[in-house]
């Protein structure tokens, strides 16, 4: 159930953060002493963290619902495609369809787990697209899958809520706005290549959402859930900027 | 030398000029030291080049990694993107009010190409004094090209920025790899202008006086003003 496996990553963040708090006054009485970079003070910070927010609703004003994220020919298809989280390829989670179930909960009518037999059933379609990561490398690929859109509306979701959370089988954790969850290019991804999505990349499916940075488009999707609390994310929380649209 | 001399040889900036003025030295400031962490984490350019750590903004990694399990993109980001909006709004303001107050047409017009050959051919015998007050032609050239160098590099960076909203102004740069390119090119003529405006206003501080009280003079009768 996802209940307990939230609480447990809630909890698991909260002290989390107090360790953090707890060096970041230490450490920042260190930079006081050897007057450091200014960065680190936590006034600027918190400006730095004001205006990020500001930065969302700019974007979610700038996000046009029905423009098109630009789309590409087969040919500039990159195969040879990156591979980014982080931890190494090698430790990827390996989900098996015989065990995996996709777990459904907040503000959504029907909660029943998904197979990946159903997932697959689900209308497809593909996208050539391009895949900007917030580090600036960018990579042009080709992934097929289901329109979360109308997967959303199968399960009764509440289209009126707010956002959209993810959590993942590897630990991470995401959430988007739900004007880009409705999005026609946002798709579940099955196909990477128009092949299986191979291990690395998420299998059994990745979300993919070219109209957000890489980061934003999770991999190893284990629960999908609707809420109007904001649920952050595993990058934001870092200080990433959450919007991060493309 | 006429009575009108005197007064000619001053220099005067308005004050919301000279908050403007400093407003965007600083946003620029910013923006090009926190642009050049984020170009090092993954260089636009195809050249085994990046910048000094200690000279770009974002934190000091060992501080970031430690209240955020980060190792300072995310800082140098939010600086970029937060001193954006300071440097559009200052921009736009300083356009509107140079446009209004006739500070543009004053100080940067006429400008004809003449004109600059004469005073940059002047100026490489160092034989271009330099007129409190009023602009030669080259320097009324330099401001209109840093105009547009920044310009250039707000709009390329918008496009970087929004590669799918704004996707119509990304394909005019050429599209998102080559926006990039623009990007580091325009910042690199930004740098290139800074490099010269603050090596002149070494060679004449009275300027930098100016830019911080608002009004400066040469005395009426000076060696100067004679050789004119």
């Amino acid at each position: 159930m996802i209940r307990p496996s939230l609480e447990r990553n809630r909890l698991a963040h909260a002290i989390e953060r107090r360790v953090f708090l707890n060096r970041t006054l230490s450490l920042g009485a260190l930079t006081l002493l050897t007057g450091c970079d200014i960065t680190d003070q936590d006034e600027v910070q918190s400006v730095l963290k004001w205006m990020s927010r500001w930065n969302d609703r700019a974007q979610a004003l700038l996000f046009r619902r029905d423009a098109l994220a630009p789309t590409f020919a087969e040919k500039d298809v990159v195969h040879d495609f990156r591979y980014n989280a982080f931890f190494p390829a090698a430790d990827a989670p390996v989900l098996t369809a015989a065990d995996y179930h996709l777990e459904l909960s907040g503000l959504i009518e029907n909660k029943r787990p998904w197979s990946i037999d159903e997932l697959h059933a689900l209308p497809q379609q593909s996208q050539i697209t391009r895949h900007v990561c917030v580090e600036g490398w960018s990579m042009i690929g080709k992934w097929g899958g289901a329109r979360f859109a109308a997967f959303l509306q199968r399960v009764g979701a509440d289209l009126s809520a707010k956002y959209v959370g993810f959590q993942c089988a590897d630990g991470y954790y995401g959430s988007i706005d739900m004007a880009t969850a409705l999005h026609p290019q946002t798709i579940m991804a099955f196909t990477f290549a128009d092949e299986t999505l191979p291990v690395k990349f998420g299998y059994p499916f990745k979300m993919r959402i070219p109209t957000k940075l890489g980061f934003k488009n999770p991999k190893w999707v284990t629960t999908i859930y609707v809420t109007n609390r904001m649920p952050g994310g595993f990058w934001e929380d870092r200080g990433y900027n959450w919007f991060s649209g493309s | 030398m006429t009575a009108a001399a005197p007064s000619r040889d001053t220099q005067l900036h308005p004050l919301s000029r000279r908050v403007m003025h400093w407003t965007n030295a600083l946003a620029i400031l910013v923006m090009i030291a926190s642009g050049w962490r984020i170009y090092d984490y993954y260089p636009a350019l195809p050249l085994n080049f990046g910048f000094p750590y200690y000279l770009t903004l974002g934190g000091d990694t060992t501080v970031t990694e430690a209240i955020n399990n980060e190792d300072g993109l995310a800082n140098a980001l939010a600086w970029h993107f937060g001193a954006m909006w300071v440097l559009v709004l200052n921009l736009l303001l300083y356009v509107a009010v140079g446009i209004t107050s006739g500070h543009f047409r004053r100080d940067f017009l006429p400008l004809a190409p003449r004109d600059v050959l004469r005073d940059f051919t002047a100026a490489l015998r160092f034989k271009l004094d330099h007129r409190l007050g009023e602009y030669n032609a080259v320097q009324k050239l330099f401001y209109w090209g840093v105009l547009a160098a920044i310009l250039v590099t707000i709009l390329s960076g918008l496009s970087i920025w929004k590669p799918a909203q704004l996707k119509e102004l990304t394909w005019l740069f050429g599209g998102y790899e080559f926006a990039r390119v623009v990007h580091f090119f325009g910042m690199a003529a930004i740098v290139g202008f800074l490099v010269i405006h603050i090596a002149l206003t070494l060679l004449v501080p009275k300027t930098l006086v100016a830019m911080i009280l608002g009004r400066v003079s040469n005395p009426p009768h000076s060696q100067k003003g004679e050789r004119r």
